[in-house]
């Protein structure tokens, strides 16, 4: 028996090619949106790879550092270094700002580290890692920034020593590290005017100014000045060690908040990305809504173009099921041109978007079976009016 | 009376009513017709008289109310008994030519005409070969792999003969089969068949108004008010 779906593809295949290519613009823009989730994941689990740790001690009470803002003071940091099954520890700032780079900005993570700790960049593809204490950056190269050059964060030049690869924020933004002592005078670094300001409050205090204490309104503003505070210290754990049995004495001893991998990725996943998910969630139902009604409308246009001949099928003694077969295969065939043509657009695309989209294979196996299933469903409205079709139309009257 | 079983076709006091009650109306009252195999006959009548409710009953597409029909020595139609696969018997029984050919605009000449036979069930090598005989015989062999739309309409309505009789049934039902043709064509349309249903042993009945192939029948039933009149034709063998 010959395929009567197929021969009536291959008859008409610029009317099905051209509206498979339109399907396929709309399968690859939910693909897109699916690797766009993807991406963001990836780039959740990206960010804790990258940092190189197995524990954040953060402030108490709080998801820190990347869900909530978190401080602690910078020398807790030493207390862990002798807790039982910690090999290593480091402090970390980061802030989410826009780095000036000549004339325009670009928004980017600036990652403060303790050069050669947890939290450094664990490889760079060209340059060398922060080695002098202060105004030296390492930049991922998603931020366009090349060796030698020149940004600038708050106040302070910093020149760019190396670049890295995939080091984004939670929220896809490049990272651009710089040492700890820099990044923690960035986060609470005042212009000018305000640190004037400031020192004459203080100055006005009688509480800071007292004429019988010499040194003490010094050491007030000296206190204002500077900043003791990182967001969160990066543990390493000692070979043999659980994450929860080094996690715990810290918890326990340094009331402190310590999550593990698993702990953070949840955290990051479960909370930070959640609502874009749902987002993502709610537009992919639609368009998979939308791409049912349009190969709906397709196929039932093309079927009631043929209203005729399927009469005529009909009443030369083509069975029920040989029609509705032929409506499915057809509704099939344009959703695997679709889906070609959309996963096709949606590789060429993915690379363009400015942040990380991921298409991975197994989104698009299932994206696959879904325009399938959705084919199927969509071409049963047409079957049905097929199904309707009196074989007595053929002989008209 | 004549033998039912001597017949390509035979129907007695068919009936067909529409609708119940005060709104129903009779389209057949009792219709008698006898086509014998390679015969054809002439059904003749004006617009509303019954032809194409007729036609439609003859072709198993709408259930009489009453009356018999037999086709060759099956019975399909007895006061309300009626053959089980309707489906099956307009494939395997009954050929179909319409007014317009109303070919398969996707598939190509052979095809279209093999597509019966495969839907029967026959290999498609096999169904082919049938075709491509038929072609033969009917002079389109040469547009055997042509579409549709690349045949003119005296080529596309002998493709649709074809089609009509590539499962070799017992009757064939023509409607209107020469309306759209000019003179020449639609006479040799019905040469045509007048050949076929000799060759194939095959009763043919031609619903028709076309003044100008009238004169070919040998026999016509005229119909009016839903009742058939038996006539005899001029029987006219126009060269």
């Amino acid at each position: 028996m010959i395929s009567l779906a197929g021969r009536d593809i291959l008859h008409a295949w610029g009317k099905f090619v051209f509206t498979g290519v339109g399907l396929g613009l709309l399968i690859g823009v939910t693909l897109t949106m699916a690797g766009v989730y993807r991406g963001m994941v990836d780039d959740a689990k990206v960010l804790l790879g990258n940092s190189g740790a197995d524990l954040w001690v953060v402030q108490k009470d709080t998801l820190g550092p990347y869900a909530e803002s978190s401080s602690l003071y910078d020398d807790v940091y030493r207390g862990m270094l002798g807790m039982p099954g910690v090999e290593r520890a480091a402090n970390v700032t980061y802030l989410t700002m826009q780095v000036r780079h000549g004339e325009r900005d670009v928004r980017a993570m600036a990652v403060g580290i303790v050069p050669d700790g947890p939290g450094e960049p664990a490889y760079l593809i060209a340059g060398r890692q922060i080695t002098r204490g202060h105004y030296e950056a390492v930049a991922d190269k998603a931020t366009g920034f090349s060796l030698g050059e020149r940004i600038r964060i708050r106040r302070n030049h910093y020149t760019v020593v190396g670049l890295t690869r995939r080091m984004v924020s939670s929220s896809g933004d490049p990272m651009v590290f710089i040492p700890l002592k820099d990044a923690q005078e960035a986060q609470f670094l005042k212009d000018n005017d305000a640190i004037v300001q400031q020192r004459r409050r203080t100055t006005a205090n009688p509480a800071f100014n007292r004429p019988g204490v010499p040194g003490l309104l010094d050491a007030v503003i000296a206190s204002q000045s500077s900043n003791a505070f990182v967001n969160a210290v990066l543990v390493q754990i000692k070979p043999g060690y659980a994450a929860e049995e080094v996690a715990e004495p810290i918890r326990r001893w340094k009331r402190l908040q310590v999550y593990t991998r698993a702990q953070m990725e949840e955290i990051l996943v479960a909370k930070l990305i959640a609502t874009s998910a749902k987002q993502i969630g709610m537009f992919l139902v639609i368009l998979a809504i939308v791409s049912a009604a349009i190969v709906a409308f397709i196929i039932y246009t093309l079927t009631l173009g043929k209203i005729r001949e399927i009469a005529v099928l009909k009443l030369i003694g083509t069975r029920n099921r040989t029609i509705a077969g032929m409506i499915l295969q057809q509704a099939l065939g344009l959703g695997m041109i679709g889906f070609v043509v959309g996963k096709t657009a949606a590789t060429f695309w993915a690379p363009l978007f400015p942040k990380y989209v991921l298409l991975e294979p197994g989104d698009a196996a299932r994206g696959f079976a879904a325009v399938l299933v959705i084919c199927a469903l969509a071409s049963v409205l047409a079957i049905r009016a097929a199904l309707k079709v009196d074989p007595a139309e053929a002989i008209g009257g | 009376m004549a033998d039912p079983q001597g017949y390509g076709i035979h129907i007695e006091g068919l009936k067909k009513r529409y609708g119940a009650g005060d709104t129903a109306v009779d389209a057949l009252r009792g219709v008698d017709m006898q086509v014998a195999p390679g015969e054809v006959v002439g059904l003749v009548g004006p617009s509303g008289s019954g032809k194409t409710t007729l036609l439609k009953c003859l072709g198993a597409v709408i259930e009489p109310t009453g009356g018999r029909m037999t086709l060759g020595s099956e019975v399909i139609y007895h006061d309300g008994w009626k053959i089980g696969d309707l489906r099956a018997l307009r494939r395997d029984k009954i050929g179909f030519v319409f007014q317009a050919p109303y070919l398969i605009p996707f598939l190509d000449v052979t095809d279209n005409v093999a597509l019966l036979p495969m839907l029967a069930g026959r290999p498609n090598a096999e169904s082919r070969q049938r075709a491509l005989e038929l072609l033969e015989a009917l002079d389109v062999a040469h547009r055997a792999k042509a579409m549709p739309s690349q045949l003119s309409g005296g080529e596309q309505q002998r493709v649709a003969i074809a089609r009509a009789l590539v499962n070799r049934p017992p009757v064939i039902l023509a409607d209107e089969p020469t309306a759209p043709l000019d003179s020449e064509r639609a006479l040799a349309v019905i040469r045509i068949l007048n050949r076929m249903a000799q060759q194939y042993q095959t009763a043919i009945i031609v619903v028709t108004h076309d003044e100008k192939i009238i004169p070919t029948f040998r026999r016509i039933y005229h119909i009016r008010d839903g009742q058939t009149h038996e006539e005899v034709g001029e029987g006219r063998n126009f060269k």
